[in-house]
């Protein structure tokens, strides 16, 4: 029971001791001496390309989801003239060929999209409102049954139950877009992965240009006493506190930058850009993504400096 | 003598290609002093340097505070050296640091309470004669200031074992005496004490036994 006591008091009191250091003591000289300057905008550059990266991840991602699900994704069906009569029924011939669909074995899903639907569709092409004058076809959309019978012989019957229906597969299509977004996907990543790899390079040579500098201050303080430990945390804590702003900094700046893609993006991805906003809104997980820009960027500032130091200081005795 | 504080049993030490110690044989106890005497480049700052784990034997045993330094893990070296107290021939003051901070550098490093360190520091400084240099960076101190300073930092934490290379290269005959006084006084408390010089006037003001180099080899230790 004492026996705790006693280590609380000590633990107590080596915290007093740590608090009342002087503020900012820097034993080794590294304010002036660790490329202080440099590495913050090093890391800034990083991390604003890391940002443009994510966000090009994000986006891909996103662009083929909505390929992939979105009405876009189904087989679509075009009838002319929805409301006349269909040419082998007493029914309009959209009517007709969403009956004909629907006893169809191998579809699994039938729908006419709405008017707004079919505007919201046509937007990218041909700009909101463009279509308010124009006589538009009806849009089906369907989906197949997985391994169900070709669509052959339904087309066959659309055709001579409404003359001029169109059957317009995207597969092939959405195929295309689904590899491109991916493409991009996997770049994106890679570039993230790359300059991570940079931020960890130029965090290195900083390090060892302020071991270098600090030579004598760093071998006096070993030869005092000091552990790898202690010598490699003042450099850490350097590293971390200039990754950290160089990752806030670049990730700041590239907010506007994401801004306008993102506004130029918004009528193609669907989304509706509202001029009143502050800012274009940004996908949920970018917002994610970008406030852990800084904090990674922190994070390899502490562990490459920490490897670096504890391996600039191993050949010592 | 199982309570040598030091003890080397036919050390060599090798600096690259070149051996300038060989076969260095001793022991000194807790509480000894020592001069350390030879011709200039017969390996005193080397056999210190030794005795301050800044480098290992390249052959034979080496004790320190009761360890076997052949045997310690490196992880074990900076707790020694916390005990060891060095005057550098070159003093290696941080030319960014005032006489306060260098002097403050062993206490911080061993985590002491800042009031403490203020408290031991000034009582230093002003002991060796520089309490009003306190705010001053080294290159704004005299030779003499800057061993001065040195001196501080070496003994300010009470170490076990001080080792002294040319303590009194830069100082006046007055500001020797005092410092031959402080070494004195250490000795008596428990410290182990070797000091380098090539200056005869004061060891022979100052009889003790000598450890004598002479191109790297021990030729003469009294007990
Ligand atoms: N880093 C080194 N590389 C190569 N040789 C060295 C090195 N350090 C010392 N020596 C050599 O070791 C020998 C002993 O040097 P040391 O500095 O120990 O002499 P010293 O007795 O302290 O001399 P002084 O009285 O001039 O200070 C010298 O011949 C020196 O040239
Ligand atoms: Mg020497």
């Amino acid at each position: 029971m004492r026996d705790v006591e006693a280590r609380r008091e000590r633990a107590a009191a080596a915290r007093r001791a740590r608090r009342l250091r002087p503020a900012g003591s820097d034993d080794l000289g590294l304010r002036r001496g660790f490329a202080g300057k440099l590495l913050p905008f090093l890391v800034a550059a990083m991390a604003f390309l890391a940002s443009l990266a994510l966000a090009g991840a994000i986006a891909a991602a996103g662009f083929s989801r909505q390929w992939q699900q979105g009405p876009a994704a189904a087989l679509t069906i075009q009838v002319p003239n929805p409301s006349a009569k269909a040419t082998d029924a007493p029914q309009s011939r959209l009517d007709r060929v969403v009956a004909l669909l629907r006893g169809s074995p191998g579809i699994a899903q039938v729908r006419a999209l709405s008017h707004a639907e079919i505007q919201k569709l046509l937007q990218p092409w041909l700009g909101s409102g463009a279509t308010d004058g124009l006589a538009l076809p009806a849009v089906v959309a369907v989906r197949e049954r997985d391994g169900g019978p070709a669509l052959g012989v339904v087309t066959a019957e659309l055709q001579a139950a409404a003359p001029g229906t169109l059957v317009d597969s995207h597969g092939d299509w959405t195929r295309r877009i689904a590899t491109l977004a991916h493409s991009i996907q996997a770049l994106a990543w890679a570039m993230l992965a790359l300059v991570m790899g940079v931020a960890t390079a130029v965090v290195t040579i900083a390090t060892r240009a302020g071991l270098v500098q600090r030579r004598d201050a760093v071998l006096l303080v070993h030869g005092l006493g000091a552990t790898d430990g202690d010598i490699a945390r003042r450099f850490a804590a350097r590293a971390t506190r200039l990754a950290f702003l160089g990752g806030f900094g670049g990730t700041v700046a590239a907010l506007p930058v994401l801004g306008i893609l993102a506004a130029l993006a918004a009528p193609i991805v669907g989304g509706i850009a509202d001029p009143a906003a502050w800012m274009p809104s940004l996908p949920r997980g970018l917002w994610v993504g970008l406030v852990a820009i800084p904090v990674i960027c922190a994070g390899i500032g502490f562990a490459t400096a920490q490897v670096t130091v504890r391996a600039w200081l191993r050949p010592l005795p | 003598m199982n309570t040598a504080v030091v003890r080397l049993d036919g050390v060599a030490l090798e600096v690259g290609a070149q051996r300038v110690l060989r076969d260095i044989s001793l022991g000194i106890p807790r509480g000894g002093f020592r001069w350390l005497l030879g011709p200039s480049g017969a390996g005193k700052t080397s056999l210190l340097r030794l005795l301050h784990l800044e480098v290992r034997p390249s052959e034979g045993r080496m004790e320190l505070l009761g360890r076997d330094i052949g045997a310690a893990p490196r992880a074990a070296l900076p707790q020694l050296r916390r005990r060891i107290g060095m005057v550098f021939q070159d003093f290696r003051l941080l030319p960014h640091l005032s006489a306060f901070d260098n002097v403050a550098l062993p206490l911080r490093l061993a985590g002491r309470p800042e009031g403490q360190v203020q408290a031991d520091v000034g009582e230093m400084l002003a002991w060796v004669g520089l309490r009003a240099r306190t705010h001053c960076h080294p290159a704004e101190l005299s030779g003499g200031e800057q061993q001065r300073v040195a001196i501080a930092r070496a003994v300010i934490n009470r170490p076990d074992l001080l080792l002294a290379d040319e303590p009194t290269g830069n100082l006046d005959d007055a500001q020797a005496q005092r410092l031959m006084l402080l070494l004195g006084e250490l000795s008596r408390l428990g410290t182990t004490i070797v000091v380098a010089t090539h200056n005869d006037l004061i060891v022979a003001r100052h009889p003790a036994p000598a450890l004598r180099l002479a191109t790297g080899r021990l030729v003469s230790a009294d007990a």
